[in-house]
């Protein structure tokens, strides 16, 4: 018999497991679970992107395409940020990858050297932290406070800054809190960032998820930034496009070229039905992404009231699809408050603590629901916020 | 404000005033306003609820006839359109461009009805060349409804 702990790479076995899972194990085998836990669309990819894929294969396009990815996909992302954040990339600064999962573990191994330090902000989404200690990297958390309305201030960012410091995630529109940078919350902290030379992975990937006609603002439109950020993003959550693994990286030049050089030999290049529906994704897109938008604005709007009215204080989200409210009124711990609602009402949440220490006395709400299953999940806990305060 | 207050009701005519006060960030007294003013205005017609009979196995049936109709100088195709939509049995009437003038959907409680309407009153109708019956056979989907058993929704309930 082999003993399996001796085999295996030290740096991954070493990754803490998610704490989801004791929750996700437990409402699958439930029934009538109201779930708000997930974290992809419920729109479908829109026809005319699915119609391009499809026929992309009939017409027999089944070919390993180029590593960078195919070039007029390439234009295209380069039009689209030209046209959507007023940022210029030439075709030697985008890189086509699977998904933005692949551009962040990318940028992360282009960047990161054994003991260099990356400052993650939290409560963030949880891959930056092994996706980090796996390149052999530190991870250097920050904690973002509510009260901030969970923006990086230039003061946290300055006290987490060491002589190792190489990298700062800057991970806006946020999961799980839904909170945005605004321009002037950029431009506080980019002379930090420079100051200390550090390099920026700003994973965008829900950049056209903003509400309340704020464009979002990358970081690299910031006076001195562009050159030391590599934006990461892609199609899943803009386009509902979670399953097609399409994504992009955009930085200058020499990353461009060694985020390639490991791509290709890790991955060869995204999948190329991808790729075709993801140029028709863009040229076609803007008026399915005006849609949903909307659509997620009237979802936001019920969600952040409704938490408000039962006593849950949430601060409005602009990005995302996400609500945090906090949960602290009740006395009872992220994981107590999900564990006993899922029994009790069964509905499903996800406690804060999940996406970092900092997120305890939060939960985290998806509104990639239906308006329907939304009111369903707040009356049910609005009756066992109600229960608790009769009980305690 | 309009366009999506009509929109939310087009989707569910039955968003209560707080609801939809919420979404569309403004007070119910504005919603009801704005509510009872397209009404006046005539952009909202009416409230109708989506019911799927056959579930109550009670007797529903339905046709979509295609009838084909000598214009009336001046009037064209109103005259017919105005008798047709009198009866209680007709579900809807359209001026159609192609093969044929008006789509008519009727509705009655067994397949005779429905012929007999056909039969007895539509197509001996002043100005009426021919008529083309079809049969609903089975509801898949109306007025943006799925009438079919509820679509799974097939997303891991957790995602990280």
């Amino acid at each position: 018999m082999i003993d399996y702990s001796k085999k295996l790479n030290s740096r991954a076995t070493a990754l803490k497991p998610s704490g989801i899972r004791k929750f996700f194990d437990i409402s699958e085998k439930m029934t009538d679970v109201i779930s708000l836990g997930v974290g992809e669309p419920d729109f479908q990819t829109p026809w005319h992107i699915r119609q391009a894929g499809i026929e992309s294969l009939e017409g027999g396009k089944t070919r390993y395409t180029s590593n960078r990815g195919m070039e007029p996909l390439r234009k295209e992302i380069a039009n689209y940020m030209k046209r959507r954040f007023e940022l210029d990339y030439d075709l030697s600064e985008v890189l086509v990858t699977v998904g933005g999962s692949e551009a962040i573990d990318l940028a992360i191994r282009a960047l990161v050297d054994t003991g260099d330090e990356v400052i993650i902000p939290q409560p963030s989404f949880v891959c930056y932290e092994p996706i980090v200690k796996l390149a052999g990297g530190a991870s250097v958390v920050v904690e973002l406070k509510a009260e901030n309305n969970f923006i990086l201030t230039p003061e946290q960012l300055e006290e987490k800054i060491t002589d190792k410091t190489k990298v700062l995630v800057l991970p806006y529109p946020s999961n799980p809190t839904g909170a945005v940078m605004p321009k002037e919350a950029l431009e506080k902290i980019a002379p930090i960032i420079i100051k200390h030379d550090l390099m920026v992975v700003s994973d965008e990937i829900y950049a056209e998820l903003t509400f309340n006609n704020n464009r979002h603002i990358s970081i690299a439109e910031i006076e001195g930034m562009k050159e030391r950020t590599i934006i990461v993003s892609g199609f899943s959550k803009a386009y509902s496009m979670t399953g097609w693994r399409l994504g992009y990286a955009l930085a200058p030049e020499p990353i461009i070229t060694l985020m390639t050089k490991i791509h290709q030999f890790a991955i060869m290049s995204a999948p190329t039905t991808s790729q075709y529906a993801a140029i028709e994704a863009l040229k076609n897109g803007d008026e399915d992404i005006k849609k949903m938008v909307s659509e997620y604005n009237s979802r936001r709007r019920l969600v952040v009231k409704g938490f408000n009215k039962i006593g849950l204080t949430c601060f409005e989200p602009l990005g995302a699809f996400y609500a945090f409210p906090c949960i602290k009124s009740t006395g009872l711990s992220s994981e107590e408050f999900c564990e006993k609602l899922l029994y009790s009402k069964k509905v499903a949440m996800v406690p804060g603590t999940a996406f970092g220490d900092c997120g305890e006395g939060f939960v985290r709400v998806s509104y990639c629901y239906s308006v329907e299953h939304l009111k369903e999940a707040l009356k049910r806990t609005a009756e066992f916020v109600e229960e608790l305060k009769n009980n305690g | 404000m309009n366009r999506k207050l009509l929109k939310l009701l087009a989707k569910n005519a039955r968003y209560s005033l707080t609801d939809l006060a919420d979404m569309l960030e403004t007070t119910e007294e504005k919603i009801k306003d704005e509510i009872s003013q397209l009404e006046k205005d005539g952009i909202i017609r009416g409230y109708k609820t989506v019911i799927d009979w056959e579930r109550l196995d009670e007797a529903y049936v339905s046709a979509l006839i295609e009838l084909n109709i000598t214009p009336l100088p001046d009037s064209g195709f109103e005259d017919a359109a105005e008798k047709i939509m009198k009866y209680d049995q007709v579900e809807s009437v359209y001026l159609m461009s192609g093969g044929y003038d008006l789509t008519v959907i009727v509705k009655g409680k067994t397949f005779q009805e429905v012929a007999m309407f056909v039969g007895k009153v539509l197509a001996p109708m002043k100005g009426v060349i021919s008529t083309a019956t079809h049969f609903v056979l089975r509801r898949y989907k109306e007025l943006d409804i799925i009438m079919c058993d509820d679509q799974k929704d097939d997303r891991e309930s957790f995602w990280l």
